[in-house]
């Protein structure tokens, strides 16, 4: 049940957001602050979730064959590879480094 | 679809060729990545009737990510669904700057909203005319949507075929879709100092308190550099716009055609990845 509370309460908020941006008139929320504020948060909200399921298991903090994966999908996205090329080395090169019990 | 005015006579199939070309390119390959979100779920222990709901009605992934990571990490469900929102808040300043580029009819907007999501951004400010934007939007949006819910469905159905997925690496999928929705945002130092304080903060706070909080407080990273860049911008007496240019994709002078902020003379230098979002590398 609280698994569809939480479905019910960000696709109500995700969608209000969207609807929101297209519907304001322009200008209102063209302040320098909030827009650079606006492209900010993501930025530290994916590189907290990035750190956070890469390098933890539950509540602990652990290196695994995750990190070698993530190894992989950076040096994908250096080389300007395709977003589905970046998942698929991400995935590989874990599943390949367990495989070969170099880590868990 | 009325003709924007802006628009050459010339060549106009070639480019909606071009345009659609793009647009089913971006759609097709992020689409496919649906099935890495389901199988994610499913691990998460969402059910798949959840996990197609999660798709069809919110429809941002990075937030939908976030969502079945906290909730598997124990997250309250108010808590999971602010980290989820929080992402989402992006896609309220692309529908910004994708008004004024589509000048869409007051009857579609509420439909058209779903679809303003970093891929449909990134195409479509790319685009040079109305027409060409309209169909970039159009052709993103629809291929994504259906594909992302079609693969989101068989990729929570066949989790369980699959077995342990933790043996297929599947447990890295999450957080490379994060870091390649990540990567193009990370082009100024301002940028790279807040992901680099957020990651500190995510993986500090992580063994000390309970799911999905750790996330919530290392957003505060943004407002926390912001506020420190503006400071030390002040104290070189330089006026706090001067730091304009940092800003990431949201402030890409995209071909759209509102003068911008005067007080914001970043946004119009030009970058070499003038009139892209996140996501252009993606193609």
């Amino acid at each position: 049940m609280s698994v569809w509370i939480a479905v019910g309460v960000t696709a109500l908020g995700c969608y209000a957001a969207k609807l929101l941006g297209l519907s304001v008139p322009q200008g209102v929320l063209e302040h320098p602050f909030v827009k650079r504020l606006v492209t900010l948060l993501p930025v530290a909200l994916l590189a907290a979730l990035t750190a956070q399921q890469t390098f933890s298991d539950g509540g602990a903090l652990v290196l695994d064959a995750k990190a070698a994966g993530l190894g992989a999908a950076a040096l994908a996205l250096l080389l300007r590879a395709p977003f589905l090329l970046v998942i698929a080395a991400a995935v590989l090169v874990t599943a390949a480094v367990r495989a070969l019990g170099w880590a868990p | 679809m009325p003709t924007a005015p802006e628009e050459s006579p010339r060549g106009t199939q070639g480019d909606d060729r071009a345009v659609i070309r793009d647009a089913l390119g971006v759609g097709v390959a992020v689409g496919l990545s649906g099935f890495a979100f389901g199988v994610t779920a499913a691990e998460a222990g969402v059910s798949v009737a959840q996990a197609c709901a999660l798709s069809l009605l919110i429809f941002t992934g990075a937030s939908q990510f976030a969502l079945v990571g906290a909730l598997a990490a124990g997250a309250g469900p108010l808590t999971a669904a602010a980290g989820a929102f929080f992402l989402g808040v992006r896609n309220a300043f692309y529908g910004l700057r994708l008004a004024a580029l589509l000048r869409l009819p007051r009857g579609l907007r509420p439909f058209a909203a779903h679809m303003v999501i970093d891929e449909t951004a990134a195409v479509t400010l790319a685009q040079t005319t109305r027409r060409g934007a309209r169909i970039g939007f159009t052709v993103t949006g629809l291929t994504l949507f259906v594909l992302w819910n079609v693969t989101t469905l068989l990729g929570a159905l066949g989790a369980g075929a699959i077995g342990d997925t933790a043996t297929w690496g599947l447990d890295a999928a999450g957080p490379a879709v994060f870091l390649a929705l990540l990567a193009p945002m990370l082009r100024t130092g301002v940028a790279r100092a807040t992901a680099a304080l957020a990651v500190v903060l995510g993986l500090g706070l992580l063994p000390v308190l309970p799911g999905g909080v750790p996330v919530l407080l290392a957003a505060t990273a943004a407002p926390a550099v912001l506020l420190l860049h503006g400071l030390r911008a002040r104290r070189r007496g330089r006026g706090p716009a001067d730091d304009s240019a940092e800003a990431g994709p949201v402030d890409d002078p995209g071909p759209v055609d509102d003068p911008g902020p005067v007080d914001d003379p970043g946004a119009e230098e030009p970058e070499p990845e003038t009139g892209t979002g996140p996501g252009e590398e993606r193609r």
